[in-house]
């Protein structure tokens, strides 16, 4: 109901003053516009460009982050030599690494990639670390009782126990891949949403500009839907062991 | 049920604690502690707090090397847990998988033990079906009682085929009603599988209802300060055997120990 009230009351303020801001749009104009950019393919475009260098790169930052969580949740001298390593690496703020990944990778997919890869990685290596050390421990003394092997130890007890904490670090991953994702393509790379976006806003267009806004912020919801329902489906009964205790 | 061991073993204790010490840092939680626990024996241990009774539990079990002298299971020096010796932990709710039904808790143990995937199930049924939960075997732990819970881990631990019990307060956390009826079934399987129990609690009825022997530890640091006979004949019987005089008076024998061991 507001949110209803505040587009009628902005179309209102828009027609009433005749605005020509290069910031703001009538809400009428942005839905114009929406769709003129939907039916040229334009949108749908750069959606997927967006969406493959952010799919990709939370899919190699999350396995290395999940790899990595592993390894140092099992290894603790691991863990403990090389925290100073990483409690310097991981402040860097990711689009900080975008000149270097520029020179590295130029201008593409790779670059965005490795971006979304790097901001994506460090989220799911703490929470997967955290996630192992906060295992029950009496579950851990169980698998001893009962001689499991290492391996064993990892696929029947660790991860099934830390995986609704870890799943939880996947959807905090996704929401930030797409983030960086647009961020890069606004600053540097010439495709996907946010270089829409930016060219919208350069020629003056600012319904399109907005009618990409609304759009990335639609994106961003269904991939947020999405994971949790798959998380769900997947993770049911193990995610209300983790919502009950 | 074992075929009967007629090795020379048969003739050695299954437990040995051989001068025992255990201490952490500068604090002894055991002291000196010998022991020995023949085939079959159910022997209860009690004593007040602190005086390291689970510790004695974990040390028989393999989870923690004694500082000095040495635990022996069947004649052979212990190093580390063994898969014949099964342990009940008190905190049944923490000690199986929420994310494995009745049946793959139970699994579990079968897999440590590599048995064929082929043959788990009819083990499986076998075991729940000893352990009253005949027909459970789809549900959850969150979905069964406290009472239940301890059931799919006892089941568990008989999966092992254990030669040697170790129970850590097993019953310590159920009401009265569930209590006597698992003390029960623990004894009618304890005598069909010939299984060495080493039961430790703190309600000295119990020790008496259940045990052979009886052993109280006296706390800082921990150490034998009674070794009580049992002689309750058997089966027991929760109204009959409780209310024979014998069974007072070796009541009245640990409830005195525990008083003095605690001033």
């Amino acid at each position: 109901m507001v949110p209803a009230a505040l587009i009628v009351l902005a179309e209102l303020a828009m027609r009433i003053y005749g605005s020509t801001s290069m910031s703001l749009a009538a809400p009428s104009d942005i839905v114009a516009a929406f769709f003129a950019i939907m039916f040229d393919g334009s949108l749908l475009l750069a959606t997927r460009d967006t969406l493959v260098s952010a799919g990709t790169g939370f899919a190699a930052g999350g396995f290395i982050g999940l790899a990595l969580g592993i390894l140092f949740g099992l290894v603790k001298p691991l863990d403990r030599l090389m925290e100073v390593t990483i409690e310097a690496i991981r402040p860097i703020p990711s689009v900080a690494i975008l000149p270097i990944a520029m020179l590295v990778f130029g201008f593409g997919y790779r670059m965005e990639i490795a971006i979304v890869a790097f901001s994506c990685l460090w989220p799911v290596m703490i929470m997967t670390r955290s996630a192992m050390a906060g295992i029950e421990p009496r579950l851990l003394e169980v698998s001893r009782a009962l001689r499991l092997s290492t391996w064993d130890r990892v696929r029947k007890i660790v991860l099934p126990a830390a995986l609704p904490r870890i799943m939880v670090a996947f959807r905090l991953a996704a929401s930030i891949a797409l983030v960086v994702a647009v961020t890069v393509e606004i600053a540097a790379n010439p495709l996907g949403l946010g270089y829409g976006i930016l060219v919208a806003q350069q020629a003056l267009q600012p319904a399109v500009m907005l009618a990409y806004l609304v759009w990335i912020g639609m994106v961003g919801y269904l991939l947020n839907a999405g994971l949790s329902l798959m998380q769900q489906r997947l993770f049911g009964r193990a995610g209300r062991v983790e919502a009950a205790s | 049920m074992r075929a009967p061991d007629t090795t020379v073993k048969a003739t050695a204790p299954v437990i040995a604690f051989d001068k025992i010490t255990l201490a952490f840092g500068a604090k002894t939680i055991i002291s000196d502690l010998s022991l020995e626990i023949g085939r079959g024996e159910i022997v209860c241990v009690i004593g007040p707090s602190g005086c390291g009774k689970t510790t004695a539990l974990r040390v028989a079990g393999g989870l923690i090397p004694p500082t000095k002298g040495t635990v022996r299971l069947l004649g052979e020096p212990m190093a580390g847990p063994r898969r014949d010796v099964a342990i009940v932990f008190q905190d049944y709710a923490k000690a199986l998988l929420p994310w494995r039904t009745a049946a793959g808790n139970i699994s579990l143990a079968l897999e440590a033990a590599g048995v064929a995937q082929s043959e788990r199930g009819d083990r499986i049924r076998d075991l729940l079906a000893k352990v009253g939960l005949a027909g459970h075997e789809d549900k959850y732990p969150t979905e069964m009682s406290g009472g239940m819970q301890q059931r799919i881990q006892i089941a568990r631990c008989l999966a092992q085929d254990p030669a040697v019990l170790l129970m850590d307060e097993p019953f310590g956390a159920l009401d009265a009603m569930t209590r006597q009826g698992l003390q029960d079934e623990m004894l009618a399987i304890v005598a069909e599988t010939g299984a060495t129990v080493f039961f430790v609690t703190h309600d000295l009825e119990e020790a008496v209802y259940l045990g052979d022997r009886v052993i109280g530890l006296l706390p800082h640091p921990g150490r034998i300060g009674i070794d009580q006979r049992i002689d309750l004949p058997r089966p027991r019987n929760q109204l009959e055997t409780r209310e024979t005089p014998e069974f007072l008076r070796l009541r009245r024998t640990l409830f005195d120990f525990i008083e003095k061991a605690e001033h």
